[in-house]
């Protein structure tokens, strides 16, 4: 980054350029400037994903054909428990709100920054932190956790693997969470700009907000239960320990209450980046902007009562496993409501099949198969039948990978050139996209049909009749992974040496975020802007448009829209 | 209280770094809220397994002496009650005032983990202690009693000890005259801490000492 000629803009620098305090490494690791923040997150996110995907792949490799093909049993448990710990905590939750969500929500309400830029950086301390603590629990004697993510006890106290390093890593990722959540909900309260009223909102940040208020709910209850199991560990108290009197089962509830709320941490963002560029590439308003904002409020709100639907098999009263049930049933109602929306969004409208619309779209298609199952797993029946087989992994892998995943590579490539003021090459990036879409859908579909036809999840060994399904998952991770690595090679030369953008708006949006120079000033705004206009007035498409033009031309053009 | 200007930056300094005591309160309210769901999970642990272990809670109860909580009870209570104070002082422009009464809850913090480490050393002697031979020998009502009581009070002192460091920073700050009459949002921030230490202990000590 350090090669790009400086940006000149209104006498203002771009951020990237921006003289501190300090210069070279330590402007950025110790910059409290929210868009360089946000950068260090998406070095430190990519990294982690890496390394999360070796160990995805290794996890695939191993199980192409029954018995021992390239690992051990108990390297297979461990690297499994990795590759969740590393995926959910490092790529998943953090991916939307603190890499797109620290560079772009002060720039769409129309700030100069975060509320606590100071308790920003710190958040990214304790990410980092976090993160090198799971890699050094790789290399301690001992060797790393294989509890899987979700520390089950009694196994996890009982292991003799370094569980304790991985599960303070997770500690300390909850608590950057935490704070980064805190932080946005007071951003989103204090410093929009005059006249952005709470419904001219780009929905990325309703999104944000509703993702962060779960984030300051639900993560302390994670953050006491693995200080617990901590405790349990080096101290044995005995609070979940069944040999002394303790129930394994209350830890599970004290886990899912935290981890089925983050799953919509994880998800509700990426439905705020879809939200943002479906109506950017259909050249329309985004039709129904109330009901996608408070949808987003509302999948914060049923998620949050619905974590014993993890748990039908463990033996709950019939009553409290009817309840879970329904309200599980409950949170596919606003889900459905932002799948519709954007549907009808697109109907009619001028579609340009960009890259970022291309992975919106994958959005739209993957995260409703991964949904609609989901419903399927609701029903007490079904559940029964397919816990802990690889349907659940299925399910999982197309709301989390299928969903946000997707929906980080679609922020990737639709905000990439305004954050670095270099553009990717298009065509590669559609070649990507789709080895990608093929690999994504060869290597997760199979785990449906064998998971509902009795393949347990997170097993080592298969019997030989699950051989064909098995292999074609492993042929598609490899379609998959090459599809990564162009489209990675793609972005990151397209961010080094890619040709150099100056346009403001490069894709037409009518958000804050367009209105700005490219790269952004170390300010973003030369001035607050004065909001008059909702985030998605497509006037091109309206009826209205030429009294628009017109008006725009007695004067007015120069206000922010 | 000075008008904040989050929308009047005009060099570069003043863009990143505003001041807005509207905000600083509202993140403090937030970060409480969030301590307050770390200590539900445990109250969540402890009212269930009360209700699974009625009789070996009650019987485990009156293993703890009522006197030095009820004494804890009130030196914390004091505490906060010369915190306020010490707002107070500051919001009229008293600074040694204020000081003095910043010491003073520090002190009286002190005060309470002095007491808290000889109730604690008196349980150990008895050899009440986690995987101690007493201990295993209870019945298993008792020793999530035992087990709840050390991990809760155990994460409220650290609480304490954290609010005293909280406190002394801000002594610090007084003295310097960063903390003033007209900018003492970090003052309010640390007392709502140490106001929550507090609440948190009101809770604590009735459910552990007086019901038996």
């Amino acid at each position: 980054m350090s090669q790009a000629a400086v940006i000149h803009t209104n006498g203002h620098t771009s951020y990237l350029e921006h003289k501190g305090k300090y210069s070279g490494l330590k402007s950025w690791i110790f910059s409290t400037d929210h868009k360089r923040i946000g950068i260090l997150y998406l070095t430190g996110l990519l990294t982690f994903y890496a390394v999360g995907v070796v160990f995805g792949f290794l996890i695939r490799l191993e199980l192409i054909a029954p018995g021992r093909t390239i690992m051990d049993a108990q390297t297979y448990n461990s690297i499994f428990t990795l590759h969740g710990v590393i995926m959910i905590f490092l790529f998943v939750i953090p991916g939307l709100p603190a890499v797109f969500g620290n560079f772009f929500l002060p720039i769409m309400i129309g700030a100069k920054d975060v509320a606590f830029p100071r308790l920003n950086l710190l958040s990214w301390w304790l990410y980092i932190t976090g993160g090198l603590l799971a890699i050094i629990s790789i290399l301690l004697p001992g060797g790393p956790a294989d509890t899987g993510w979700t520390f089950y006890i009694p196994y996890s106290i009982r292991t003799g693997t370094n569980v304790l390093f991985t599960m303070f890593a997770a500690f300390l990722l909850g608590f950057s969470s935490i704070l980064t959540g805190l932080n946005f909900i007071t951003t989103i309260h204090r410093m929009r700009a005059p006249g952005m009223g709470w419904f001219k909102m780009p929905l990325f940040s309703w999104a944000l907000y509703a993702t962060a208020w779960i984030q300051i709910l639900a993560t302390p209850i994670i953050g006491i239960t693995l200080l617990l199991i901590i405790v349990e560990r080096v101290l044995g108290v005995g609070l979940f320990d069944p040999a002394l009197g303790g129930d394994p089962i209350l830890y599970q509830h004290l886990f899912w209450i935290y981890s089925h709320p983050a799953v919509y941490i994880m998800i509700v963002p990426a439905m705020g980046v879809v939200s943002e560029i479906i109506p950017v590439f259909a050249r329309r308003t985004i039709f129904g902007y109330k009901f996608i904002a408070f949808s987003s409020i509302g999948i914060a709100l049923f998620g949050s009562l619905v974590w014993a639907h993890h748990m039908f098999a463990v033996g709950m009263s019939d009553t409290g496993q009817f309840v879970f049930s329904l309200l599980t049933f409950l949170v596919a109602i606003p889900s459905a409501i932002k799948v519709f929306n954007w549907t009808a969004t697109l109907y009619k409208g001028s579609i340009q099949l960009d890259p970022p619309m291309l992975y919106a779209l994958a959005f739209i298609f993957l995260f409703s198969i991964g949904g609609l199952t989901g419903v399927m797993q609701g029903a007490l029946s079904v559940d029964i039948h397919i816990t802990d087989t690889a349907f659940i992994v299925a399910h999982f892998h197309y709301v989390m990978f299928g969903g946000t995943g997707v929906g980080i590579f679609a922020a990737l490539h639709y905000w990439m050139p305004k954050m670095f003021g270099r553009m990717y090459n298009k065509k590669v990036a559609k070649v990507a996209f789709w080895f990608f879409f093929i690999g994504f859908n060869t290597l997760y579909f199979p785990m449906f049909v064998m998971g509902w036809l009795g393949m347990p999840r997170r097993y080592y060994d298969y019997l030989p009749e699950y051989t064909i399904y098995h292999q074609i998952s492993t042929v598609g991770s490899w379609i998959l992974i090459l599809g990564l690595i162009i489209m990675f090679t793609n972005l990151i030369r397209g961010m080094r040496k890619g040709p150099k953008v100056t346009e403001k708006n490069i894709w037409g949006g009518e958000t804050l975020e367009w209105q700005i120079e490219t790269p952004p000033t170390h300010e973003n705004f030369a001035e607050i802007p004065v909001i008059t206009e909702g985030p998605y007035e497509y006037k091109q498409n309206e009826p209205e448009y030429e009294e628009a033009v017109s008006h725009e031309e007695n004067g007015k053009g120069k206000e922010f829209k | 209280m000075s008008i904040p200007a989050p929308f009047t930056g005009k060099t570069e300094h003043e863009a990143h770094a505003h001041r807005d005591d509207i905000a600083s309160r509202m993140g403090m309210w937030l970060f409480l809220f969030t301590e307050l769901l770390l200590f539900g999970g445990l109250f969540f642990l402890y009212s269930v397994y009360r209700y699974e272990n009625k009789e070996a809670f009650h019987d485990a109860a009156r293993e703890l002496d009522t006197l030095i909580g009820a004494f804890n009870t009130a030196i914390l209570l004091t505490s906060s009650l010369t915190m306020a104070l010490s707002i107070a002082a500051i919001q009229k422009n008293k600074k040694m005032l204020s000081v003095v009464f910043q010491m003073i809850t520090v002190a009286l913090g002190l005060g309470f983990m002095i007491n808290k480490y000889f109730e604690w050393s008196l349980k150990i002697s008895h050899g009440l202690y986690p995987k101690s031979e007493v201990m295993l020998s209870l019945d298993h009502g008792e020793i999530i009693f035992f087990g709840l009581y050390y991990v809760m009070t155990g994460l409220h002192g650290l609480h304490v000890l954290v609010g005293m460091v909280l406190i002394s920073v801000m002594t610090n700050f007084t003295l310097k005259n960063i903390i003033n009459r007209d900018n003492y949002v970090k003052l309010e921030a640390a007392g709502l801490y140490w106001h929550l230490v507090d609440i948190i202990w009101i809770f604590l000590f009735p459910l552990f000492y007086l019901i038996t």
